[in-house]
């Protein structure tokens, strides 16, 4: 298998994210929250401070490191959701067809055509702010492309001769679903998946931003942003590194989307395994 | 074996709808297949094999329906149970294999697993156990090195070992009734003789009663004791094989008999011809009225453009329709 630039660079990216995520704690300077000092205020970027620190004194390095946990749980888990809620309302549509299909496509046009940072809004005005509720309003709004995915895919193959031959042998729908169909559509809905976790990861950012996100002091790249708004031009660093931690994370996961698209494509399926 | 057959079919009727109204695809079929008995059902492609043979396991579905008759297994009716309890005897006592073994198996799933899927399924067997059968499954129909064959994706194995599996996962549960729909048209000749002995060969020691279907006569009475010819929707001669093959009653069984390549040429009869029967099977849609042969047939006579023939019951057993048979 010939290994692709993008698969390898996104890939990298993306386990990158991970880690610094899953060893916050060793390699964070300091806390990331308690470790204010007034002495040390905006600092800029220096070989103590290597992304400089805020205006309460907290180590920007540090809490961009933690800031990882946040947006990748919320990146993930979220699109957990969204791949689960989709999926479940498309394979079915797409096989069963009939009065489900239309009521899983009324809903899946009513999605599209809200975009899902607006709904995805109202769901948190009503909930309040708070990571729970970010899960919650970015994993039940961005559904509607993987629904489209599954249910075209459970529409092609149910018509496949192993899809008929599994109803000859016994199968249940349920069965079918689950071992005929599902395992046949998984390439491209990992590549959705994957891109899908990017665009969460961007709206966590974009709603902790407008103060909507985790709270503060814990901090999330969001809302570092929305905090350095102010100082912009006087501690630009307070906006650069939660920024560039959000575009390298976004970056990384558009582009092992792509990869991963290019290798699970169906036509070059069979040559893989 | 005396006694209720295992399948009794009775003047099933088998609907199309059009969108502008329902026409019999199938009617006034009937027959008998007694356990452990090899059953043949031959016909030139659309005379409704196939729906027939769905009809039987329960999976007619729009725009095709069972329009009347009756199916019975094991002496009970099947037609009106439950979903849940047709899925019961799908797979389970009635296995079904089809013409292609490229497609009917699940690309992504190693074929070891799709086998133990049905002692999982059916039988309500571990996985563990499920897996260990499975091998055994692949050893019974012939597959070399088994226990590494059942990791193999069905990419990895031929025409013939995928057939061959297909056959295990027909046979997995100890089915009653095999119907095998045109098993081996996908095949090389040669795999094919191979299949059918297999096959043959395996029902025989379980006593599984085959259904075999196909358009090559030659093939069925090969495998089959006793063979029903089909056409146009309905049965026009059943008989033992060996008496079809010999001395054909209805014109288009003699029409099937001639066109057979063999050696011994049949010239004497004035039909040396190694030719399909003139002229096409008419549409659904379009079925004349009378006999439904009587624009390809030779023997016809002013009768066959307007009564449709009834089934005559022969004293040797079997039975013809046809107002002229021989
Ligand atoms: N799903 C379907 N919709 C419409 N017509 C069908 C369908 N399935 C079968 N038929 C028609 O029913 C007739 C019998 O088909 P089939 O049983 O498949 O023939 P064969 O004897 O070749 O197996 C054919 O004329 C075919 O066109
Ligand atoms: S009934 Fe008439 S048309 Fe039909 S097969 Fe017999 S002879 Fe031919
Ligand atoms: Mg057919």
């Amino acid at each position: 298998m010939k290994l692709r630039a993008n698969l390898v660079i996104g890939g990298s990216l993306f386990a990158l994210a991970i880690l610094v995520g899953l060893l916050a704690p060793w390699l964070a300077h300091t806390d990331p929250v308690m470790d204010a000092n007034l002495m040390n205020a905006e600092e800029p970027p220096s070989w103590t401070w290597w992304f400089g620190t805020d205006d309460q004194g907290r180590d920007i390095y540090s809490r961009v490191v933690y800031g990882a946990r946040v947006s990748l749980t919320v990146g993930i888990i979220s699109q957990l959701i969204n791949s689960v809620i989709g999926v479940a309302l498309g394979l079915s549509a797409g096989y069963f067809g009939g009065w489900w299909d239309d009521v899983v496509n009324a809903l899946t046009n009513l999605m599209l055509a809200i975009p899902s940072l607006i709904f995805a809004l109202a769901i948190m005005a009503v909930l309040g702010p708070g990571l729970t509720s970010l899960l919650i309003a970015l994993g039940l709004t961005n559904w509607s492309f993987t629904c489209r995915i599954a249910r075209a895919s459970a529409l092609s193959l149910r018509s496949q001769g192993y899809v008929q031959a599994a109803t000859v042998l016994g199968y249940g729908d349920l069965r079918i679903m689950i071992t005929q169909l599902l395992p046949n559509m998984l390439g491209p809905l990992i590549v959705i998946g994957t891109l899908g976790m990017g665009s969460a990861v961007l709206s966590e950012a974009a709603l902790s931003f407008l103060g909507l996100g985790v709270r503060p002091p814990f901090p999330s790249w969001g809302s570092m942003l929305s905090e350095a708004r102010e100082q912009i031009t006087t501690a630009p660093w307070l906006s650069i590194f939660p920024g560039l931690a959000i575009f390298l994370t976004v970056l990384g996961l558009n582009l092992l989307g792509d990869g991963l698209r290019d290798i699970l494509d169906p036509q070059s399926r069979s040559r893989r395994t | 074996m005396t006694g209720t057959p295992l399948l009794e079919v009775e003047d099933l009727k088998l609907d199309l709808d059009t969108g502008s109204g329902r026409v019999a695809a199938a009617e006034g079929v009937s027959f008998r297949i007694d356990r452990g008995e090899t059953f043949g059902l031959v016909g030139e492609s659309g005379c409704g094999k196939s729906i027939t043979a769905l009809a039987l396991i329960g999976l007619l579905r729009h725009p095709l329906s069972i329009g009347g008759g009756v199916i019975r297994f094991e002496g009970r009716e099947i037609q009106h149970l439950s979903a849940a309890r047709q899925r019961d005897l799908r797979g389970n006592r009635i296995a079904m294999i089809f013409q292609e073994p490229m497609t009917a198996l699940n690309p992504v799933s190693p074929v070891g697993r799709q086998i133990a899927e049905m002692f999982v399924l059916h039988k309500g067997k571990s996985w563990r156990e499920a897996d260990r059968l499975a091998v055994e499954a692949l050893a019974n129909v012939r597959v070399p090195a088994p226990e590494r064959r059942v990791k193999d994706y069905p990419h990895q194995l031929s025409g013939g070992m995928r057939q061959r599996v297909m056959i295990a996962i027909a046979l997995a549960c100890g089915p009653d009734l095999l119907i095998a729909d045109e098993p081996t048209t996908a095949l090389d000749v040669t795999v094919q003789a191979e299949i059918i002995e297999l096959m043959r060969n395996l029902c025989a020691e379980r006593g599984t009663a085959i259904l075999m279907i196909s358009h090559d006569l030659g093939l069925v009475a090969n495998v089959c004791r006793r063979v029903a010819v089909m056409y146009a929707g309905r049965i026009v001669e059943e008989r033992g094989s060996a008496d079809i093959f010999r001395a054909p009653l209805h014109p288009y069984t003699q029409g099937l008999v001639a066109s057979l390549p063999r050696l011994g040429s049949r010239a004497a009869l004035g039909r040396a011809r190694l030719q399909e029967i003139a002229g096409v099977v008419p549409a659904i849609t379009h079925f004349p009225d009378g006999c439904r042969f009587n624009p390809r047939c030779a023997q016809a006579t002013e009768i066959c453009r307007t009564a449709a023939p009834d089934v005559d019951l022969l004293e040797a057993g079997g039975l013809v329709r046809c107002h002229h048979h021989a």
